[in-house]
C-alpha cells in the first residue's frame, strides 16, 4: 500500500529537476529533453490519480500525450536540425537573432 | 514498511538519479542514456499502477522511438558537449531559487490543501491481463474516438511539418 500523495511528490519532483534543466542548461537538445521528463512527470500523476478512481481515463490521457511528445519531437528535432545548419550551434545563448 | 512500499521508494530513487544525471551530464549521449532508464522506471510504475499496456507503450514510444530518435540527432549534429562560452552567472543560483520554490510550494499545497486521499493497491493478478487491455481499447475507441481520429491527423501535420522543415529549398524562378 502506497499512499498516492508519495506518488504526486514523485511527480513534483521529476517536474522540477525538468523545469531546472530549461533553466539552466544551454544546448537546446538537452533543454528539449527535460521537456519531455517534465511530460513524463505529470503523465506519471494522471496514471495515478487514474488508478486511485478507478478509471480508464488518466491511462488514456497518458496515450494521447505520448502521441503528441512524439509529434513534438519530430517537429523539434527537425527545427533543431535547421537552425544547426544555419549556425553551426545547438547553444540556445546563440540564437539571438531573428533572421537565419 | 511493506514490499510495496520498498518497492516504490527503490524505484523512486532510481528515477530522481537518472533525472539528475540527465541534467548533470555533460556529454548530451550520457543525458540521453539516463533519460532512457528514467523513462524506464516510470513504465514499471506504470506496472505498479496497474497499467501494462500504457507501460509498454512508454518503452516502445518514449524509450524506444523518441530517444533513439534524439540519439540519432545528437550524433549527426556532432553536439555531444558545447565549447565553454560565458555564460551568466546569476543564471545557475536564480534557477536553483526558482526550482527549490517550486517544489516547496507544490509540496505545500499538498500536504495542506489538495490533500489527496487513498492507498495505491498494489495490482493482483487479475489486473495485469487481457481484460483490462480489452476494457482500456473499448474506452478508447468508443469513448475517446474523436480524440484518437484527431491524434492521428496531428501526427500526419508533424510529419509532413518535419520533411518540409528538412527538404532543401528550391529556387522559384
Amino acid at each position: 500500500m502506497v499512499p498516492i500523495s508519495y506518488y504526486i511528490i514523485l511527480s513534483a519532483i521529476l517536474f522540477t529537476i525538468g523545469a531546472l534543466g530549461v533553466l539552466i542548461r544551454r544546448n537546446a537538445l538537452i533543454i528539449f529533453m527535460s521537456v519531455e521528463l517534465m511530460l513524463n512527470a505529470a503523465n506519471l500523476a494522471m496514471v495515478a490519480f487514474g488508478r486511485i478512481h478507478e478509471s480508464f481515463s488518466g491511462q488514456i490521457f497518458v496515450f494521447f500525450v505520448i502521441a503528441v511528445a512524439a509529434a513534438e519531437v519530430a517537429v523539434g528535432l527537425a527545427l533543431i536540425v535547421e537552425i544547426f545548419k544555419s549556425k553551426r550551434s545547438i547553444d540556445v545563448d546563440q540564437m539571438n537573432s531573428m533572421k537565419g | 514498511m511493506t514490499l510495496d512500499l520498498i518497492l516504490f521508494l527503490v524505484l523512486a530513487l532510481v528515477a530522481v538519479a537518472t533525472a539528475m544525471g540527465m541534467l548533470m551530464s555533460r556529454n548530451a549521449i550520457y543525458s540521453a542514456l539516463f533519460l532512457v532508464l528514467n523513462f524506464v522506471t516510470v513504465a514499471v510504475f506504470y506496472l505498479l499502477l496497474g497499467g501494462p499496456f500504457i507501460a509498454m507503450a512508454q518503452i516502445t514510444v518514449y524509450a524506444g522511438a523518441i530517444m533513439v530518435l534524439f540519439l540519432f540527432v545528437i550524433m549527426l549534429l556532432g553536439a555531444e558537449s558545447l565549447p565553454k562560452a560565458e555564460i551568466l552567472p546569476w543564471q545557475g543560483p536564480l534557477a536553483g531559487i526558482l526550482g527549490v520554490t517550486l517544489i516547496v510550494e507544490a509540496a505545500y499545497l499538498l500536504v495542506t490543501r489538495a490533500r489527496p486521499e487513498g492507498e495505491i493497491i498494489p495490482p493482483g493478478e487479475a489486473v495485469n491481463l487481457s481484460a483490462t487491455i480489452q476494457q482500456l481499447g473499448l474506452a478508447l475507441f468508443r469513448d475517446y474516438l474523436l480524440p484518437f481520429e484527431v491524434t492521428s491527423v496531428l501526427l500526419l501535420v508533424a510529419m509532413v511539418g518535419a520533411i518540409v522543415l528538412i527538404r532543401k529549398e528550391r529556387r522559384v524562378h
